[in-house]
């Protein structure tokens, strides 16, 4: 298995009462009211700082991903982030995973393509290239554009990345929503065809055809807890059988907010506050706001409001870190119990790349650091062969990474 | 009650087709409806007394319809689509009316085709911009329930108000109303995305038929203002502003509205 260090880049200082005076921590809460540019600035590099530490201490992979507006996480431009972090980890076989810089987000969107093959030049080969189809609030909200156009606009992205990076000649696109005379770029990416590809989503049945159907890898990134992602997992990993793909692990990716302590009992004191914060303030984001009208389609708006898949929205913020915890929110305690958790939840969702939050909500650098530090040494070890004796083969994963992992060995 | 009847209309070269309702006898009066979709109430009912109301659902918004939205991409595959729809139903002239999204529609299709149109009526209608009076789109899409009744009513209370604004009672219909209300707000949204500042105030001069501009003096959705800027660029306009009323006159003040309306439209 592959495990990679995800940031959010919250913002950690926020008032006791924050959720009580702000509607939201999304989309309209104003920097200006509730921010300390100084702090942003430390987190920034904090995070930095962070994710360079979890690369040298035995993570396989090093996460980045795109948010706007909002104190939850904002990293604006992914790359940003990744092209330190691949900087910073030059020489080594840990994964640049950008998860990622939204093409619908930019126009035109072989921004992305240049950007992303920039990245895996830098890198040396070491880049993941995450395709997110983008939070609704992010797209129509804050870069104003019609949800309906949302999905369209993310496969004909998708479909002119792909050209751009394997053209052997300058083409035009003459799209429905992209139109680009000459599309010859430079750089085109070290790995070829072109980088591994992931796809993180929320459960959309639409996600899952696309993503199986190109043959990607899919990152399933839930607010609502490993338990409560178990039928939704298994509808995509049915969808996998359905199209004729195998149970390959690395087919699916996972992200759990982690925590290690001396013991369970310490796990509460240690990190309760900080996943209350996160779920309670960066999370306050009202249901309305999530996915303006349009942004889903038809059949999986009747399915939403019929079915209702999800709890509300609303229900973890009468939630503490006890229930949390219990229901995999977030997995906290000692090294020991946070190893089992993590192998149950890994073995039932069927996970070959998993994804761990050491940083969350108001957790402090100190604190995220001797988390990282404990992750790698107590827990990391004893989860990466959890498929090995089975002999799946991790095809998106980059092949410079696994080249020098073999040569180290 | 009159119970209108529905034509399937192609238009746009039988690309898509609209759904019209269509009920009374005499002089033909289109309607185009708002953001809110399309409902037959006692203000259109009272119309078709006096003339052939023909009243098309935004594409999308027709029941069992849903897909389409996907043959409109843009405003001027809209405005197209109703200008087809007129030769469609025959219609050589008419009397139009709009209400907020409709009644940007009903002012773009006046000035596309003015030469059909022999009065024009607007309700609160969106379409102009003022730096001093900011609305988008998420003015109304990014409410919560509480919130889009402060914003669309000045008086939440009023009986015709609960009535529109109440869901069903039971569990399987009250889903599909709370899926029709969002559907719409996303397709009528498909065209005006994020702000429908999109260019009427360089075409409204060609609108020539007399027009009447009705807002509510308590709008809190598209500030009142507006009512006054409609009226400077458009040719002939009168202005109609109805006290205690918000952005839905035809709920709150339905008897000054429909005598106001007809006494225009008759004149």
């Amino acid at each position: 298995m592959k495990i990679a260090c995800f940031h959010l880049m919250p913002y950690r200082d926020l008032e006791d009462d924050f959720e009580k005076k702000y509607k939201s921590a999304w989309f309209t809460l104003p920097f200006s009211k509730v921010a300390d540019p100084r702090k942003v600035s430390q987190y920034y590099n904090w995070t930095l700082d962070e994710l360079t530490f979890a690369a040298q201490s035995g993570f396989d992979g090093v996460c980045t991903n795109e948010h706007h507006q909002n104190s939850y996480g904002f990293m604006v431009n992914p790359n940003m982030m990744g092209s330190v972090l691949a900087r910073a980890t030059r020489g080594t076989d840990v994964a640049i995973v950008q998860m990622g810089e939204t093409a619908v987000f930019l126009n035109p969107p072989i921004r992305v393509a240049e950007e992303y093959a920039m990245l895996d030049s830098i890198s040396e080969g070491r880049l993941v290239a995450g395709f997110p189809v983008g939070l609704g609030g992010d797209f129509s909200y804050s870069y104003g554009m019609a949800p309906m156009e949302q999905r369209g606009r993310f496969y004909e992205a998708h479909d002119l990345i792909k050209k751009a990076w394997t053209a052997t000649d300058t083409f035009a696109w003459n799209g429905k929503y992209y139109q680009l005379p000459m599309v010859n770029i430079w750089p085109q990416p070290v790995q070829k065809p072109h980088p591994p590809i992931w796809v993180p989503g929320n459960a959309s049945p639409s996600t899952w055809d696309f993503v199986i159907k190109n043959d990607y890898s899919y990152c399933f990134l839930t607010y609502f807890g490993a338990q409560g992602a178990k039928h939704m997992v298994n509808g995509y990993w049915d969808r996998v059988e359905a199209l004729g793909r195998d149970r390959n692990p690395y087919r699916m990716g996972f992200l759990v907010p982690v925590g290690v302590s001396d013991s369970d009992a310490a796990a509460e004191r240690d990190y309760g506050k900080a996943i209350e914060y996160f779920y309670h303030k960066g999370l306050h984001l009202p249901e309305h706001l999530l996915a303006p009208p349009g942004h889903m389609t038809h059949a999986s708006l009747t399915h939403l409001i019929t079915k209702r898949p999800f709890p509300p929205f609303e229900a973890t913020q009468q939630m503490g870190y006890k229930e949390f915890n219990k229901r995999d929110y977030g997995v906290f305690g000692s090294a020991k119990t946070v190893t089992e958790r993590l192998l149950d939840i890994v073995k039932t969702l069927r996970v070959g790349h998993l994804m761990l939050l050491p940083q969350f909500g108001s957790l402090s650098h100190e604190q995220t650091m001797e988390n990282i530090d404990r992750l790698s040494k107590d827990v990391l070890p004893h989860l990466r062969g959890v498929w090995e004796g089975e002999g799946w083969v991790d095809h998106w994963w980059p092949s410079a990474c696994a080249e020098r992992k073999q040569k180290a060995a | 009650m009159a119970k209108p009847r529905k034509r399937i209309v192609p238009v746009l070269g039988g690309a898509l087709e609209l759904t019209v309702n269509v009920a009374g006898k005499g002089r033909p009066l289109v309607f185009l409806h708002s953001a809110g979709g399309f409902y037959w109430d006692d203000f259109l009912d009272e119309l078709s007394e006096h003339y052939k109301v023909y009243a098309p659902h935004f594409p999308g918004t027709a029941p069992g319809r849903p897909e389409d939205i996907d043959r409109l991409d843009n405003l001027w595959d809209t405005i197209t689509a109703y200008d087809d729809m007129l030769d469609a139903l025959n219609i050589k002239k008419c009397r139009l009316m709009g209400h907020s999204f409709g009644g940007m529609l009903a002012a773009e299709l006046a000035a596309h085709r003015p030469k059909a149109i022999e009065k024009l009526v607007l309700i609160a209608p969106i379409g102009l911009w003022r730096e001093d009076a900011p609305y988008t789109v998420a003015s109304w899409c990014a409410l919560d329930a509480d919130e889009i009744m402060d914003a669309l009513f000045y008086d939440r209370n009023h009986p015709d108000v609960v009535k529109r604004m109440t869901p069903p009672s039971s569990r399987k219909a009250a889903d599909l109303w709370q899926i029709n209300f969002i559907w719409t707000l996303g397709c009528t949204g498909k065209v005006i995305w994020p702000i429908p500042d999109k260019g009427l105030r360089k075409r409204i001069h060609r609108v020539s038929a007399p027009t009447l501009v009705v807002w509510g003096e308590n709008d809190n959705l598209i500030p009142p203002v507006y009512a006054t800027e409609f009226a400077q660029v458009l040719k002939d306009a009168e202005v109609c502003m109805l006290p205690q009323c918000g952005h839905e006159p035809p709920l709150e003040q339905r008897p000054a509205l429909a005598a106001r309306v007809q006494s225009f439209l008759a004149a």
